[in-house]
C-alpha cells in the first residue's frame, strides 16, 4: 500500500469533555428549542382556547342549568365557577402530556438521534424535555385566566401569583410523567393508548367537573392517586377564594385526606414528589437506551 | 497504556463482532483508518457497513472485538468518543421546525462550541455548504440536498477528529451528489479531518483515498481503489493507427506484448494503463488516431470477489425508515 502524505492531519484534541457543563448547556437548548417551537406555532397556541372555551360555555352553561332544575346549585356555588379551575387543569393536562410526547415524535423523525450522540448525559433529555413542557403548559394554562371575567370571578395580583406557582408546579409534575411514559414508548401507535388509559382517567378523577366529596370508596381512593387532582384543587382555592368565596364553603368542596381538607402546602409537596419521582424514572429509561 | 499514546490510527476495529441474536450482522472486522484520509466502506445493504458505523459511533456496543477512535476504546469511554466524532446519518435528524441556524445552534451547545466562537463557527459552516442566504429559513423548506449539505455542516461544527457518514449521498440526484463530495474533499483538505462513510455506489468509492470491502459481515478487501481494481486484472487499451499491422508488430517488439488485432483496431492489457498510454504515443513510429483506456471498475472486483453483483438500486424512503427503526430495536435490545 503507498505510503498516505498526512502532514495535515489533526490529532484529537486531549482536552477531556466536561460532560457535566455540555450537560446542562443542553438542559437549556433542548427547554429553548421547545419553547422557540411553541412560540412559532401560534395556532396551536390560538387553538388550545378553543376546547376550555367549549367545557366552560357550552358543557359549563348546561350542567348549571340542569343542576338549578334539579332543585339548587352546587352547595351554594355557580358551577361555571366551579368547574373553571379545572378547565385550567384540563388545559395543563393535555399541554404537558402532548409536549412530552413529542419526544417519541422526534424519535420517529430522527431528531432525538442528534441529542442521543450529543457528548452529554443522558439526564439532561429528560430534564430539558421536562422543563421544556412545563413551560409551554403553564403559559397555556395561564392564558385561561383571561376568562376569568366570563365566569364572574375577580381576580387579585396576589392570587395571580400564586395560580401562577401552582400552574407551574402542576405542570412539571404532569410532564414529568409524560416524560416517562414516552422515554419508553416506540411509536406514536401507543399515544392513543396514553390518551385513553392515562390523560382521560386524570382528567375525570382530577375533581375538575365534580367535588371529590362524598363518592364511592374504590373511586375515592384513584381520585387520591391522581396528580392531577392535586392541582386543580389548590387552583381553585386561590382563584375562588380571590373570588370571596367563603373559606368554610370551599373547605366543604375541596380535596380531602382522612376526612380533612389537604393544606395547599401538602398538595404542592405532593406534586413536587410526584414530578421528581416520574422525572427520575424517565433519567433512568433514556440512560438505559442505546 | 495505549490511551495515553498518541494515536496511531483515527479508527481501529480487532476482531469486531455484533450479533442480534442469532443473526451475525458483523463478523469479525479489522481495519485501520488513516489520520487525514477519505476511507470508504463499500458493500451491499444490509452487508454489516451500518453496524460497524453504529459501533463506531457508540450507538450500540459490539458483541466482541474492540474499536477505537482517535485511541479511544469506543466502549469503555464513550462520551470522550463523542465529542470527538461528527456525524451524518442515512435519515435526516434535523428539526424541520427550527431554521438552519437554529439547528446549528441547537448543535453548538450540545456539543460545548465556546460562546467566543459560535456564531464565527456556524457562519464559516454554511458558506462552506452554500447556505449562508438560506440561514435563516425553516429547514421545512429545504430541498433533500440541502437538507444533506446542513447536516454535513452541522457534522463538522465542533471541529470533529472524525467525521462519520452513512450513505451521505443516498437518494441525492447526480449534481448534488457531486457537490457534496466536492464538500468532503474540500474538508479533509482545509481541516485535515478524517472521512470515514459508507456508500454502496461504486462510483462514490472511486472517490475515497481507501475502501473497504464489505459482504456478510466479513471484510473481503481493503485498498485503495486502483489497488483493488489490480487485483482484477489489468487496464484494457484499445487503439486505432494508420497501420494496425504494423504497429501491433511494433509493439510486440518494443514491449513485449501481445497485441490482438480486429478490424476495429488493436487491444492489449497492460498492468498500468495511465502511464503506458503516454510512453506508447511516444515510442510509437506508426501515427496514431484515437486511444481508449479502459480499467475495471470496483464493480468488476467486487463481482469477483464475493461472486455476486452489488446491489445498486435505491433505498425508497420507507425501507429507510424501517431500516432505521430495526437499528433503533435493535440498539435498545442489546441491555
Amino acid at each position: 500500500m503507498e505510503e498516505l502524505v498526512e502532514p495535515t492531519a489533526r490529532r484529537p484534541e486531549r482536552a477531556t469533555v466536561d460532560i457535566r457543563r455540555a450537560s446542562m448547556r443542553a438542559v437549556y437548548i433542548i427547554w429553548k428549542r421547545d419553547v422557540l417551537r411553541y412560540w412559532r406555532d401560534r395556532v396551536r397556541l390560538v387553538g388550545a382556547l378553543a376546547q376550555p372555551l367549549l367545557f366552560l360555555v357550552i358543557l359549563g352553561t348546561g350542567l348549571a342549568s340542569a343542576l338549578r332544575g334539579a332543585g339548587g346549585n352546587l352547595a351554594g356555588f355557580d358551577y361555571q365557577q366551579f368547574m373553571y379551575p379545572g378547565i385550567i387543569g384540563m388545559a395543563v393536562l393535555f399541554t404537558s402530556v402532548f409536549s412530552a410526547m413529542s419526544i417519541v415524535w422526534d424519535r420517529e423523525f430522527g431528531f432525538l438521534r442528534e441529542v442521543l450522540v450529543a457528548p452529554i448525559d443522558r439526564s439532561a433529555v429528560a430534564i430539558g424535555k421536562a422543563l421544556g413542557g412545563a413551560t409551554q403548559a403553564t403559559v397555556q394554562g395561564l392564558i385561561l385566566l383571561v376568562l376569568a371575567p366570563l365566569v364572574g370571578v375577580r381576580l387579585t395580583p396576589l392570587a395571580v401569583l400564586e395560580v401562577i406557582g401552582l400552574v407551574f408546579c402542576l405542570s412539571f409534575a404532569l410532564t414529568s410523567v409524560g416524560v416517562a411514559v414516552a422515554a419508553r414508548m416506540e411509536s406514536m401507535m401507543g399515544f392513543q393508548f396514553v390518551v385513553n388509559f392515562m390523560v382521560q382517567p386524570a382528567f375525570f378523577l382530577s375533581g375538575a367537573m365534580f367535588p371529590l366529596t362524598g363518592l364511592p370508596g374504590w373511586m375515592t381512593v384513584l381520585t387520591r392517586l391522581d396528580p392531577l387532582a392535586y392541582g386543580v384543587d389548590p387552583i381553585r382555592r386561590v382563584v375562588l377564594g380571590a373570588g370571596g368565596t367563603p373559606g368554610a364553603l370551599l373547605d366543604r368542596l375541596s380535596l380531602t385526606l382522612g376526612g380533612q381538607p389537604v393544606a395547599i402546602w401538602v398538595e404542592v409537596a405532593v406534586l413536587a414528589a410526584f414530578g421528581l419521582a416520574a422525572l427520575s424514572a424517565a433519567i433512568w429509561s433514556f440512560r438505559q437506551r442505546g | 497504556m495505549r490511551e495515553e499514546q498518541p494515536p496511531g490510527w483515527a479508527v481501529e476495529t480487532r476482531g469486531l463482532v455484533k450479533t442480534y441474536g442469532k443473526v451475525e450482522a458483523v463478523r469479525g472486522i479489522d481495519l485501520t483508518v488513516r489520520p487525514g484520509e477519505v476511507f470508504g466502506f463499500l458493500g451491499p445493504n444490509g452487508a454489516g457497513k451500518s453496524t460497524t458505523i453504529s459501533i463506531l459511533c457508540t450507538l450500540i456496543e459490539p458483541t466482541a472485538g474492540q474499536a477505537l477512535v482517535g485511541g479511544i476504546d469506543v466502549v469503555r469511554d464513550p462520551s470522550s468518543v463523542r465529542a470527538r466524532i461528527g456525524l451524518v446519518f442515512q435519515d435526516t435528524t434535523l428539526d424541520d421546525q427550527l431554521t438552519a441556524r437554529e439547528n446549528l445552534e441547537f448543535h453548538a451547545f450540545l456539543y460545548d462550541v465556546p460562546r467566543s466562537e459560535r456564531r464565527r463557527r456556524i457562519d464559516r459552516v454554511l458558506e462552506m455548504v452554500e447556505l449562508s442566504e438560506r440561514a435563516g429559513s425553516l429547514v421545512r423548506t429545504f430541498s433533500g440536498g440541502m437538507k444533506r449539505r446542513l447536516e454535513i455542516a452541522r457534522g463538522i461544527l465542533h471541529s470533529p477528529y472524525v467525521l462519520f457518514l452513512d450513505e451521505p449521498t443516498l437518494g441525492l440526484d447526480p449534481q448534488t451528489r457531486n457537490r457534496i463530495w466536492e464538500y468532503l474533499h474540500d474538508l479533509r483538505r482545509r481541516e485535515g479531518i478524517t472521512i470515514f462513510m459508507t456508500t454502496h455506489y461504486m462510483d462514490e468509492a472511486e472517490l475515497c483515498d481507501r475502501i473497504a470491502i464489505i459482504d456478510h459481515g466479513r471484510i473481503v478487501a481493503l485498498g485503495s481503489p486502483a489497488e483493488l481494481k489490480g487485483m482484477v486484472g489489468g487496464d484494457v487499451i484499445a487503439i486505432r493507427t494508420r497501420d494496425d499491422r504494423s504497429a501491433a508488430e511494433e509493439i510486440g517488439r518494443r514491449f513485449g506484448l501481445e497485441p490482438s488485432v480486429d478490424p476495429t483496431g488493436l487491444r492489449l492489457e497492460v498492468e498500468d494503463g495511465a502511464s503506458f498510454v503516454p510512453r506508447l504515443l511516444r515510442e510509437l513510429a506508426v501515427p496514431v488516431d484515437t486511444v481508449t483506456l479502459s480499467r475495471p471498475s470496483l464493480d468488476d472486483v467486487f463481482l469477483k470477489l464475493t461472486g455476486h453483483a452489488i446491489r445498486d438500486e435505491e433505498v425508497g424512503a420507507r425501507d429507510r425508515m424501517r431500516a432505521m427503526a430495526g437499528r433503533w430495536r435493535g440498539a435498545r435490545g442489546r441491555r
